[in-house]
């Protein structure tokens, strides 16, 4: 290995980036960009795909969740698959914004905002699920805690009420967490755009932030402290969404390792997500200056380490019933392994656990194709994975009477397209009217890489 | 000039931080008290100088999650104990440990929401309009340039000494903010 390619990866900035580049770049891209076609397109195919999911939510409310293909005694079927894996992957962006500013890596500052914003449009989509996959939506609100006619309160001990709990928690400080990291960013883009309507709604949406030292002091000690907040609940929050399925008696589901297990997989497919933008995005918007090799090394590596986690839990979900010599949960793997949905199963194991072993591999972690193809398959395998454990522990239950086989119909597959479509225009969107690079950060990581002479 | 209006304060503009924060320090020493830096992002040594107390949002958000772990559980027990009993095999209705995880939840929404509060309301936001949006200059405080701002309010405050002072540590340009 030579000295300069070594090097490649240690630079989080390349050379001759300043923090007035920076930011004229940054906020150019925002204010001065003339709306480039592949915007267009991009857009536009997302918005067909949420025009799809328009028209999907619209026939199932008003036929019900018969047009889905779950049933008896496959209940839940694609929303809540899709429901937890949304939510997995909104959990990888909080990883990156919270948890790493608070081990103060330096690399996290380039690929905040677009992990950030990502996990908005991601929770976004995974707070629609369940609200659908009631049959009856409109009672969603008896979820509530408040004092009613009906004398009624929601059962506290249910673990699916804690996991409502926890969705609306985390979509809320998701949303104030991205805000609040924008408010300085907001300030640049007021005082830089030339055109009304910019300063109009820029200065709206920076809230009269004027960069003085005090608003400095308690913006910085106010997001570390909501950093710190954000850490826990995220983790917490999937650990949650790994009970409601703990928390019953469904073999295969029946397991005490869920909670991890569920966070694993969350953060493994939130890292592949924040890659698949990264990737493509670099060159889109020419940040190769500031999302350097270094970055994708990084999310290469982490990625690896939350393979290895996920292939653990792998490990352990087909020893366990085998441990405990349940005959039901037996019956249950042994279906996994070689039953009706056993090609989804390897499939799963392959795209997750086996494919990133090659990120062991320099070349491939800073060969981009391959990364952004492991990247998707990540994305794809945790679907599967979410799928699997829904779907074939339900469809060999206690009682051999009731063992069918779930198949998803057309509306299933159109709601799930349909919500890549929500995720895809939310984030275009952002894309065009927000800095994707938090442009406060990077001038303080310019500065702070110039009194320490050199990269 | 007397009947001249008296300006917002006087404004002088660094292109680093060093000369900003050596300026400072000699407007401390030369006993001005209002005085407040502007800048693209929070300099190392500002509030040391300022001699500003540290921010209070910590205890207003661990003061708010005390408040949220309370009443979260609070309504859990209430909702189980009081307004709907309910009696699953002869348990007990204040099933405390299964009201764990809301109650945390719960804290850290109150949290989040609180943080949030306490930082608008410590930096005065949302206000659209100050007085320090008229210096000039100060478009460039959030990309690039240090601004350090003496407020007429100052006892001492007197243009003239002032541009002296300044003008020792070579700022870019040195202007009055209208009222």
């Amino acid at each position: 290995m030579t000295a300069a390619a070594f090097d490649e990866t240690r630079r989080v900035l390349e050379p001759g980036v300043s923090e007035t580049s920076v930011t004229d770049h940054v906020s150019d891209l925002v204010l001065e960009r003339k709306t480039p076609a592949w915007w267009w397109i991009g857009f536009g195919l997302s918005l067909s795909l949420l025009l799809l999911f328009v028209v999907s939510l619209a026939w199932l409310f008003i036929r019900g969740v018969g047009i889905w293909g779950v049933g008896w005694p496959v209940a839940w079927g694609f929303a809540i698959g899709n429901y937890v894996w949304w939510v997995g992957m909104a959990s990888g962006g909080t990883i990156i914004s919270a948890l790493f500013f608070l081990t103060r890596s330096e690399w996290r500052s380039a690929t905040n905002r677009i992990a950030e914003s990502m996990t908005v449009f991601c929770v976004a989509c995974a707070g629609i699920m369940p609200v659908i996959h009631l049959g009856r939506w409109w009672y969603s609100y008896w979820l509530f805690p408040y004092p009613n006619t009906m004398g009624t309160w929601p059962q506290f001990r249910s673990p699916l009420h804690w996991d409502f709990v926890a969705i609306l928690v985390y979509v809320i400080a998701s949303v104030l967490f991205w805000y609040i990291g924008l408010i300085p960013d907001m300030a640049t883009l007021r005082d830089r755009a030339v055109r009304r309507w910019q300063r109009v709604l820029y200065g709206i949406l920076a809230l009269g932030w004027q960069g003085s030292s005090l608003h400095w002091r308690e913006y910085r000690s106010a997001y570390l402290v909501l950093a710190g907040l954000m850490a826990p609940l995220v983790i917490s929050v999937h650990s949650i969404v790994g009970l409601d399925f703990a928390g019953g008696l469904v073999p295969g589901w029946h397991e005490t390792q869920f909670p991890p297990y569920f966070v694993f997989g969350a953060v493994l497919s939130g890292f592949a997500v924040v890659l698949m933008l990264v990737i493509p995005l670099r060159r889109a918007l020419d940040l190769d200056g500031v999302i350097t090799p270094r970055h994708l090394d990084v999310l290469a590596r982490l990625m690896l380490t939350t393979s290895l986690l996920i292939g653990y839990s792998y490990g352990l979900e087909i020893f366990m019933p085998f441990y405990r010599g349940e005959h039901a949960e037996i019956t249950v793997v042994l279906s996994y392994l070689t039953g009706h949905y056993a090609p989804w199963y390897w499939a799963k194991i392959v795209l997750n656990a086996v494919i990133p072993q090659l990120l062991w591999f320099r070349a491939a972690r800073l060969n981009q194709p391959v990364l952004f193809t492991i990247a998707a398959g990540v994305v794809v395998g945790m679907w599967i994975e979410r799928y699997v454990i829904v779907v074939a522990s339900l469809h060999r239950n206690h009682s051999e009477s009731s063992w069918a086989v779930f198949t998803p119909t057309f509306w299933d597959w159109a709601t799930l397209a349909g919500s890549a479509g929500l995720f895809l225009t939310g984030f275009f969107l952002l894309l065009r009217f927000i800095p994707m690079v938090s442009m406060f950060e990077m001038r303080e990581l310019v500065r702070k890489k110039k009194r320490e002479g050199g990269r | 000039m007397s009947d001249a209006p008296r300006p917002y304060g006087l404004v002088a503009e660094f292109d680093r931080p060093e000369p900003m924060l050596a300026a400072l320090q000699r407007l401390r020493a030369a006993g001005f008290r209002r005085i407040e830096v502007y800048s693209p992002e929070q300099v190392e040594g500002v509030d040391e100088i300022l001699e500003r107390r540290p921010s209070r949002t910590p205890l207003v958000v661990f003061a708010a999650g005390v408040v949220g772990a309370a009443g979260g559980f609070f309504l859990q027990w209430y909702g189980s104990v009081i307004g709907y009993p309910l009696n699953i095999g002869g348990r007990p209705l204040n099933s405390w440990p299964a009201f764990g995880t809301t109650t945390i939840e719960l804290a850290i929404l109150c949290m989040v929401l609180a943080g949030t509060a306490a930082l608008l309301r410590a930096c005065r936001m949302p206000l659209l309009y100050h007085p320090i949006f008229d210096a000039p200059g100060i478009e460039r405080a959030s990309r690039d340039r240090f601004l350090v701002c003496i407020e007429a309010g100052d006892p001492r405050f007197d243009p003239d000494r002032l541009r002296r002072l300044l003008h020792v540590h070579d700022p870019v340009r040195l202007s009055e903010v209208p009222a």
